[in-house]
């Protein structure tokens, strides 16, 4: 096992720190970013890691300083981070709700040229600026904001290890496939505090940036002209199936999914981030009554890992939705297995049901009522 | 889109010459294939690229310039030079050059916007990179209209002119408010050491000199420079040339020329 070698350290931290320290370790050297609740202390955390602005501390991965800009506002910190990006150092930026909306403005742009933007996006409430404290309502904004296909890379972490696993991942995947890349959190997981590993990146895993403009092809004389505006729909039509098809292959590279205890099950619950941690729980549960429950669960919203999840709920006779949300994450799983249904490959759906809490936590005991329930 | 420094210029060498006729100095790091560009004849952007080609080519820096557009005319602009650039969304230009700069702090990074990306959708990053005098240089041409998208107000519409759809009874203040002076503004925040200029298009070699001070203002004195030009839209002011020329001599009285370092005569 790789993780053996690596010198780990355990710690008692907050959800938010976590990813500070994940960012740091994953060789980031930049953030930018506006308040809010509940991702304030990713930023305030980073602040702590830079030091002193005129003597800042360095990237234990690049030796670079490391820095921040408080910007004006979301759109301004979207574009600083592009414009990072661009002159190719790994950036990040944290927000929630009403920030994750403004925020599109610079994420679909990030999309339309393929800018590898890291995003923290710990969800509090939705509906407009509602609660600062919890909900999984920011899916379809993260997956699909903007005007655009959602050609982007969205990690649904379960756990206070999880923070530190794939915000680390994130700046891989964004700088090797070049996609917007997303740790969408939430409010209960950024501002709870637990035990966790941290260890630094292992050099073969570390994708090195290269600035997009002012790069390798200026050195060769080569212009780099980017442009997100086109004057005839071919043109346009031409770089979204362009884009299409690397997503596709991309996708099989990218996409990440636990299986928990469904090879045998008939009930399979489907669930992402914190809420599949109560699933899990619940699926121990119900195990010990022996009923044949198991849990499929998306570690990314974006790009879905179809073959796990056709190979978990192809042998069940009933899934279970469940998210704290009106089913944002089940309209990408129905999605995925109609258009699955339509490659013509034989497969049965089956029966389907959802406990949806929208801006609710919900425990394990309600998931096992919810699985014991006659119809 | 990819061309070669090289290419381009053994192209121009092995051209054949036309000796009799006068030949336009065209800057070397434009891009021909480009060429002949997409402004509307008679425009200002042209002018005002002409003279930013003209200075890259002064200062070498084509290696090591970025220039990013706006949304607005300027996003013709995205393939006009050999130079490496990207549009961003409207008025999100300066933020991105922050940005840029930040990361690549030896690069000299231009932000190019119109009045409306500069001073109604973007104001507040003007502003703020004002304020904390971000050493970028940011170029905003001054067409006192949203050309772009065929003539509305803009922030910098005046009164009688130019004529607007959608203030089509002129800019009477008493229901459309004033108009608003970038560089003007700018003075007000900057911290000192700042450079602040406004030119104006009708002098091609006035733009050039003040565009060349900006850019060697960021290089040496790693400061905020800022030159709003005056341009002609003589296809959303419905003019012909010599009126173009007019129009352009009334709108330097409400929009003087001039170039400072803030807080050296104060
Ligand atoms: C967010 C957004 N809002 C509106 C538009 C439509 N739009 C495109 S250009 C433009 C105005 C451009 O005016 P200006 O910045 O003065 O540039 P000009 O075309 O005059 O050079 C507008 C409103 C847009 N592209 N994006
Ligand atoms: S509309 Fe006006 S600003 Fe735009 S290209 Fe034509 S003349 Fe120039
Ligand atoms: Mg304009």
């Amino acid at each position: 096992m790789p993780r053996a070698k690596r010198r780990e350290t355990k710690e008692f931290m907050q959800g938010n720190a976590v990813i500070a320290h994940a960012a740091r370790a994953a060789g980031a050297t930049s953030f930018y970013g506006y308040p809010i609740t509940p991702s304030t202390e990713v930023f305030e955390t980073w602040v702590q890691l830079c030091g002193n602005p005129h003597k800042p501390a360095l990237s234990p991965v690049t030796k670079e300083r490391l820095s921040y800009l408080q910007c004006e506002d979301e759109m301004a910190s979207g574009f600083a981070l592009i414009g990072a990006c661009l002159a190719g150092k790994k950036a990040f930026t944290a927000t929630a709700g009403p920030g994750n909306i403004l925020m599109q403005d610079a994420f679909s742009a990030a999309e339309a040229l393929r800018i590898p933007t890291v995003a923290v996006i710990m969800q509090r409430g939705g509906l407009s600026t509602s609660t600062v404290i919890y909900s999984q309502e920011e899916v379809t904004l993260t997956c699909f904001g903007g005007n655009g296909e959602g050609f982007r890379v969205v990690y649904s972490p379960s756990s206070l290890q999880d923070l530190y696993t794939y915000t680390l991942k994130s700046f891989n995947t964004a700088w090797k496939y070049r996609y917007p890349t997303f740790l969408l959190g939430d409010g209960y997981l950024g501002k709870m505090s637990g035990e966790v590993t941290r260890y630094p990146m292992l050099k073969r895993e570390y994708v090195t940036p290269e600035p997009i403009l002012l790069g390798p092809a200026r050195q060769k004389s080569l212009s780099t002209n980017l442009r997100n505006c086109y004057d005839q729909e071919e043109e346009i039509n031409s770089i979204i199936e362009q884009y299409r098809s690397d997503y596709a292959r991309d996708s099989k590279a990218i996409a990440e999914s636990e299986s928990y205890r469904t090879r045998d099950a008939h009930t399979i619950l489907i669930a992402h981030g914190i809420v599949a941690s109560a699933a899990k729980v619940a699926v121990d549960m119900l195990r010990s009554t022996s009923a044949r429950v198991g849990l499929w669960r998306p570690i990314t919203l974006r790009p879905l890992d179809v073959p796990s999840l056709v190979s978990a709920v192809g042998n069940a006779r009933r899934i279970i939705y469940i998210e704290s949300a009106l089913g944002q994450m089940s309209r990408l799983i129905n999605d995925a297995l109609i258009a699955y249904s339509e490659t013509g490959k034989s497969f049965d759906l089956p029966a389907v049901r959802s406990l949806y809490a929208p801006a609710l936590g919900i425990t394990p005991t309600e998931i096992v009522e919810q699985v014991l329930k006659k119809s | 889109m990819k061309t070669s420094n090289k290419q381009q210029r053994n192209r121009k060498e092995t051209a054949p010459r036309t000796a009799s006729l006068p030949v336009p100095s065209f800057p070397r790091c434009y891009k021909e294939s480009s060429k002949p560009h997409k402004f509307c004849p008679g425009c200002g952007h042209p002018i005002t690229l002409h003279e930013i080609g003209m200075v890259v080519d002064e200062l070498g820096i084509q290696n090591k310039t970025a220039f990013l557009i706006d949304i607005g005319c300027s996003l013709l602009a995205w393939d006009f030079f050999d130079i490496d650039t990207t549009q961003t969304h409207h008025g999100r230009t300066v933020p991105t050059a922050v940005g840029f700069k930040r990361a690549m702090p030896d690069a000299t990074v231009i932000a190019y916007l119109g009045d409306g990306g500069g001073y109604a959708i973007g104001t507040q990053h003007l502003v703020h990179a004002t304020l904390r005098n971000d050493p970028i240089t940011v170029i905003i041409i001054n067409n006192l209209t949203y050309a772009m998208t065929g003539g509305q107000m803009a922030p910098t519409t005046i009164e009688k002119q130019p004529p607007t759809t959608t203030a089509p009874f002129d800019r009477t203040p008493d229901v459309f408010g004033t108009n608003l002076k970038g560089p003007e503004l700018v003075l007000h925040l900057a911290m000192p050491g700042a450079f602040v200029a406004r030119t104006a298009v009708d002098n091609p070699l006035h733009v050039r000199m003040t565009i060349k001070e900006a850019l060697l203002h960021q290089q040496k004195n790693k400061a905020f420079s800022f030159v709003e030009v005056l341009s002609f839209c003589p296809t959303n002011w419905k003019t012909n040339a010599q009126e173009t020329f007019a129009w352009m001599g009334a709108f330097k009285e409400t929009y003087p020329l001039f170039k400072t370092i803030t807080g050296t005569n104060s």
